[in-house]
């Protein structure tokens, strides 16, 4: 994978981007579902960018995390809110980061306690590798890699545009 | 200042009480159970969280109505239930409260749901737990005695928020047998605490504590006065044995002064809405016409309890 | 047997004394002050140089459940004579019953035990019990304990009966109607907590009875653990009536309030309750002055029964090994100075005892208690010799700790 660029890319083009590697899929319909914070931004900005007149869903996965029983419940669950019925339509998740996996896993379940979808899309802003679990994204504009301590955060800011920061833990 | 319901970190490990909780803490409780609703109204009413986690609703009183709320909101949570109905007869073969609690928790208990007829009875298994080390189990008041019913108060709280938005700028009576009441002694806490600016107990002196106002309440002996132009009033249960003797004459003459007629309601704001924790006593402190009426959210309480249990119990579960 | 006991602060209320000096102990009495009695030779000398040498205390109020532990307890705080109430079980209402307890005590040989009898028979508060056999088995008062006379004319005949004889009776000021449900004070904190309160009119209402029948009988009356201002200002008021009333605090009372209560801590829970800050304080005052006795009110309670939700757990805490330091911790707090503090567990209950020999002058009785007041220790469960480990200063670190305690010219604690 290739390392970070300076300065960061620019996170509405790369929206952009992916609307267009989204666009070929319209004809059946999808309907998109992004995970809090930044995918629900992703998938509202796709939503403009393809003209969907379909709410689109937004997922807090806080419920269904595998690491409740080390950190305890998020001190700022967000309701879930799933404006469709899931049952057999094409669902895209959309996430701003892929990294370990596990957020899509537990989205995956998530979705799964609506219905049963025809099947299940992943696209993102940016994968950095790092995978703990057998998930890969379906659709995806930046490949990067990244050192363990730091973090790609996708901001919102005052004018509502999209913006990477490096966050170093 | 020392809050044996929360740890090291300042967390919620333990909901004791509503008194000494920060803001911060309630709104956080309450916007876990916005989530929670969502929950509940989908086909599949539950999620993860708790799997494999065992709770044990001790119940030393008997309470069907409330032990069941936990139990659906642990159920929700994927929780496995214990329902533990613990009359006389344990305590009369000597076993001790803490007895009954080392047992449990041999018994990989997670967590505890207790109600209790002793004020402070929580307290004593929560600072018996910090004493045999077992800070991975937690504790939830669901009801001790006088002192306080919180997650009660929460819902409550819950209510108020739904459906008036913002709490600093309400006027909020309570009334009834306060002396008496847990639930109002949770709701007078939590109230205060989210910054209602006037809170008001209404009743007769033989049923308010002494020293209510050093609780930042306003009392009023007079029903009419009291409610008049407030925006919520909790309306509290008259137990059946305060009803004749020393501290009334009479459930007739109580619900003349003091229950809530359609009269007495158009004192207050036009919107206000009607709140009772339940099970009411129709004619008694509430005439059947406001219960069921418009201005009435008492079902609406109860879906929300449930949320607002779901959200406690996940929260002191991962602290 | 001679002992002396060299270089202490000999402090005796009684005769204001309160000087460096050696006590000469001959014969079970005090032998001299000061210089050696003529021919005086010491079979044991005690070095009492940092300490202070006093008259042994005088608790009005200790309750033996285990006899030999408690007075082994007494002893080590320094005790040498202990009132016990006679709510034991059975009550203390039949003259075999105070003898077997007077012999008891006497061939443990620690502190002195002095039984109060039961006023009425079971302490039922109907039937009297009998008032001259007890007095002649030993008790030096009669006292119905924590149980109220609920039938107002059976304690007027009591006291009437009572001041025929001229035996002074102990009482508990607290209406029954008032107090039976209630667990803690009617204040503030039972408000907020949701204990069920006692009102301090649970008190003064007892107490106006009580001065009353006083008044009508001249019984004499020694009114026990007074718990409020209020309560307090109408035996002052009494007094000044001189009328023979006497009254008594309890160590936990000075120094605790409601607030102490905490989250629920049985240990803060007392019969009468701890009250509110300015009850506190005019108690406080009360013993500043010297107008009460202080007790420790010693009531030794099992784990099992103090670690209980407040409400059904039992009340009262372990007090003898814990009067001498908690007192010196109230006179520093108050600004009562060191014999004035001594005063109230020596000089005080003498008083009301009737004792009249309780110093340090020659001839008196060497009961005897010599410790430093400024050696701290800390209060655990092991460290206390009673049977009774409950005490809402378990953990804390205490100052003043008895070396040596006499009774009757005999060595009975040495530390």
């Amino acid at each position: 994978m290739p390392p970070l660029p300076n300065p960061l890319p620019d996170a509405e083009a790369q929206c952009r981007h992916l609307a267009d590697l989204l666009r070929p899929q319209l004809h059946r319909r999808p309907a998109l579902v992004g995970i809090y914070s930044g995918g629900a931004w992703i998938a509202s900005r796709l939503c403009e960018l393809l003209g969907l007149d379909e709410e689109i869903g937004l997922i807090d996965v806080s419920f269904y995390r595998d690491d409740f029983a080390e950190k305890g419940l998020h001190p700022q669950v967000k309701p879930t809110l799933i404006p469709f019925d899931v049952e057999g339509r094409h669902i895209v998740l959309v996430d701003d980061v892929l990294y370990t996996g596990r957020t899509t896993r537990a989205a995956i379940n998530e979705l799964f306690d609506y219905g049963r979808p025809a099947s299940v899309g992943l696209a993102v802003l940016a994968d950095r590798g790092g995978r703990e679990l057998p998930v890969a994204p379906s659709l995806c504009v930046w490949e990067v890699s990244l050192a363990d301590s730091e973090n790609l955060v996708l901001d919102k800011t005052e004018d509502g545009c999209l913006q990477w920061r490096l966050e170093h833990v | 200042m020392y809050n044996p319901q929360l740890n090291k970190d300042g967390e919620l490990s333990h909901l004791l009480s509503i008194e000494g909780l920060p803001q911060r803490i309630l709104t956080q409780i309450l916007d876990t159970a916005e989530s929670f609703m969502e929950v509940s109204a989908r086909d599949v009413k539950k999620v993860p969280l708790l799997r494999g986690k065992s709770v044990f609703n001790l119940f030393f009183e008997n309470s069907t109505r409330t032990r069941t709320t936990f139990e659906i909101a642990a159920k929700r949570l994927s929780a496995d239930v214990i329902n533990l109905d613990i009359n006389k007869s344990s305590t009369a073969k000597g076993e001790t409260l803490l007895d009954t609690i080392d047992n449990l928790v041999a018994m990989h208990a997670n967590l505890f749901v207790v109600r209790h007829a002793s004020s402070g009875a929580p307290y004593l298994i929560a600072e018996h737990l910090q004493r045999i080390g077992r800070d991975d189990v937690h504790v939830v008041n669901a009801g001790d005695g006088r002192h306080a019913h919180p997650t009660q108060g929460l819902l409550d709280m819950y209510t108020i928020r739904h459906y008036k938005k913002d709490f600093t700028q309400l006027r909020v009576a309570i009334v009834g047998d306060i002396l008496h009441s847990r639930v109002a002694r949770s709701d007078i806490h939590a109230l205060t605490t989210l910054g209602v600016p006037e809170v008001r107990a209404v009743g007769p002196e033989t049923l308010l504590p002494k020293h209510l106002d050093k609780l930042g309440v306003h009392v009023f002996h007079n029903m009419e006065e009291g409610i008049r132009d407030c925006d919520v009033i909790i309306m509290l249960r008259l137990q059946n044995e305060r009803m004749n003797g020393a501290l009334l004459p009479s459930a007739g003459e109580y619900f003349r002064h003091y229950g809530l007629t359609p009269q007495k309601l158009a004192l207050a704001k036009p919107d206000a809405i009607v709140m009772h924790p339940g099970p009411m006593n129709r004619g008694v402190e509430i005439h059947s016409a406001v219960a069921d009426g418009p201005q009435a959210v008492i079902l609406p309480q109860v879906t929300f309890g449930i949320a607002v249990r779901m959200a406690v119990m996940s929260i002191v579960a991962g602290n | 047997m001679n002992i002396e006991i060299r270089n202490g602060r000999v402090i005796d209320p009684q005769n204001a004394t309160d000087r460096l000096a050696t006590l000469f102990i001959a014969d079970g009495r005090i032998a001299a002050l000061g210089e050696a009695p003529a021919g005086f030779v010491a079979t044991q000398s005690i070095d009492a140089t940092g300490c202070v040498v006093c008259p042994g205390l005088i608790d009005l109020a200790a309750r033996l459940n285990s006899i030999e532990a408690e007075l082994a307890a007494a002893v080590a705080g320094g005790v040498t004579s202990l009132v016990v109430p006679p709510d034991a079980d059975p009550p203390l209402d039949e003259p075999e019953l105070a003898d077997r307890l007077v012999h008891r005590g006497a061939e443990i040989g620690k502190a002195r035990v002095l039984p109060l009898g039961a006023l009425t028979l079971g302490l039922k508060g109907e039937r009297l019990a009998e008032l001259a056999g007890l007095k002649k088995a030993g008790c030096v008062a009669f006292s119905q304990a924590m149980v109220p006379v609920v039938d107002t004319e059976a304690l007027l005949r009591a006291m009437e009966y009572a001041a025929t004889f001229d035996f002074a009776v102990w009482l508990q000021p607290q209406d029954y109607w008032l107090a039976r449900n209630g667990i803690a004070h009617e204040g503030e904190v039972a408000s907020r907590l949701g204990l069920a309160g006692i009102p301090v009119a649970a008190e003064t209402i007892a107490i106006a009875t009580i001065v009353q029948l006083v008044r009508d009988t001249g019984c004499r009356v020694h009114l026990t653990r007074l718990s409020s201002a209020a309560g307090v200002a109408l035996v002052q008021r009494a007094q000044h009536e001189e009328l023979p009333v006497t009254f008594d605090i309890g160590i936990h009372h000075l120094l605790l309030t409601e607030n102490d209560i905490g989250f629920f801590d049985p240990h803060a829970r007392f019969s009468p309750p701890l009250r509110a800050q300015g009850d506190r304080q005019a108690l406080s005052n009360a013993a500043a002055s010297g107008l009460a006795a202080i007790c420790s009110d010693h009531t030794p309670v099992g784990a099992d029964d103090k670690l209980l939700p407040f409400g059904e757990a039992k009340p009262g805490a372990t007090g003898l090994e814990v009067l001498l330091p908690l007192t010196l911790k109230w006179a520093a707090a108050a600004g009562v100075e060191l014999p004035q503090a001594l005063a109230r567990l020596t000089a005080a209950p003498a008083r009301i005892l009737g004792l009249a020999d309780h110093h340090l002058l020659p001839g008196a009785v060497a009961d005897v208690c010599v410790f430093d007041p400024a050696a701290e220790w800390q209060l655990t469960a092991d460290s206390l010799r009673s049977r009774g480990k409950n005490s809402p200063w378990l953990g804390h670190v205490l100052s003043g700790k008895v070396r040596t305690t006499l009774v009757g010219g005999r060595i009975v604690y040495a530390a």
